[in-house]
């Protein structure tokens, strides 16, 4: 049950929010400082995402075969690779390692 | 799908990624097949991480039909992965939601320069709505005239929402054959998604601070404290950092003033 209110307060979170950039009026979310936190938003909360799915099981800390994935990753990200390239060599190489250390 | 930066940035960046004809100067006119063109090559791409989602969410522990209405009534992929890592991880509904929540909160921003573009008349305003995301948003900038804005609008976000939902069903139904995903590696994938998307975000240092500020304070606190609040809290590095930069070039400003 609880899975499917947290589904429903996302579900209708995002979609309000979507609806608000269609119907306020231009100029009232434009202000600078406003701008500046809603492009750094993302940034903090990708970052820390990114690093506590890599980096951790429940509530530990653990470096583990998604490490090596997620510099596959990274490798790709450099090498200028499409989205879905970054994604597999993440899928590949975690894969791999597990099967490689047993 | 994607969470990010401000509105041009997200052109720029599916310019990457996306067919050619995307990167070429906007003509004065756009033949219409063109526009298609492009908006088909980024649904196609983007529609396809969608397995991606539906075996992430699927190993998480949801079920089927929770995994596709993710996708249909979310219908914003980071959120949807951020809930269901959430979720998997303990977290509670609301903490969960909340995380998914605020990287929806950019959409908002995509949708002040969308309506001014599109110029959508008052009655389908609720029904477009749901297709503002990044990809829309990029492919409907990167458009010349307000006819094809309104077509790469419309043709990718029909394809997305199409192709997204579909491979989430392929997914989850897949992630089951499958058995146990983490042996197949697709643990990684959504911690890949977060990263292909933050990275063409860390241009000046200023968004480096904020990640790597915001990746300490997600691990550091990790084990202390709830699951899912520790990502809350790291959102703050956003506010710290603006307020520290503010800080700097206020007294800047008063030294150059003497």
């Amino acid at each position: 049950m609880s899975v499917w209110i947290a589904i429903g307060a996302t579900a209708i979170g995002c979609y309000l929010v979507k609806l608000l950039g269609l119907l306020v009026p231009a100029g009232a979310l434009e202000r600078p400082l406003v701008k500046r936190l809603a492009a750094l938003l993302p940034v903090a909360l990708l970052a820390a995402l990114t690093a506590q799915q890599t980096f951790s099981t429940g509530q530990q800390l653990m470096l583990d075969a998604r490490g090596a994935g997620l510099a596959a990753a990274a490798l790709a990200l450099v090498l200028r690779a499409p989205f879905l390239v970054v994604v597999g060599a993440a899928v590949v190489v975690t894969a791999g390692v597990r099967a490689v250390s047993g | 799908m994607a969470a990010r930066r401000s509105v041009p940035d997200v052109a720029e960046q599916t310019a990457q990624t996306a067919p050619p004809a995307i990167r070429t100067e906007p003509a004065a006119a756009k033949p219409d097949s063109a526009v298609v063109r492009d908006a088909l090559g980024v649904g196609v791409a983007v529609g396809l991480s969608g397995f991606a989602f539906g075996v992430t969410s699927a190993g998480s522990g949801l079920t089927l039909l929770q995994t596709c209405a993710l996708s249909l009534l979310v219908f914003t992929g980071a959120s949807q992965f951020a809930l269901v890592g959430a979720l998997a991880a303990g977290g509670n509904p609301f903490t969960a939601a909340a995380g998914a929540f605020f990287l929806g909160v950019r959409n908002a921003f995509y949708g002040l320069r969308l309506s001014q573009l599109l110029a959508l008349p008052r009655f389908v305003r609720p029904f477009a709505a749901h297709w503002v995301i990044d990809e829309t948003t990029a492919v409907t900038l990167a458009q010349p005239s307000r006819r094809s804005a309104r077509l790469g609008f419309t043709v990718t976000g029909l394809t997305l929402y199409v192709l997204w939902n579909l491979t989430t069903l392929v997914g989850a139904v897949g992630a089951e054959a499958l058995g146990d995903t983490d042996a197949w590696g697709l643990d990684a994938a959504s911690p890949a998604v977060f990263l292909a998307l933050l990275a063409p975000m860390l241009r000046t240092g200023m968004e480096r601070a904020v990640a790597g500020l915001a990746v300490l304070l997600a691990v550091g606190l990790l084990p202390v404290l709830p699951a899912g609040v520790p990502v809350l809290v790291a959102a703050l590095a956003a506010p710290a950092v603006l307020c520290v930069q503010g800080r700097r070039a206020g007294r800047t400003e008063k030294e150059e003033g003497r």
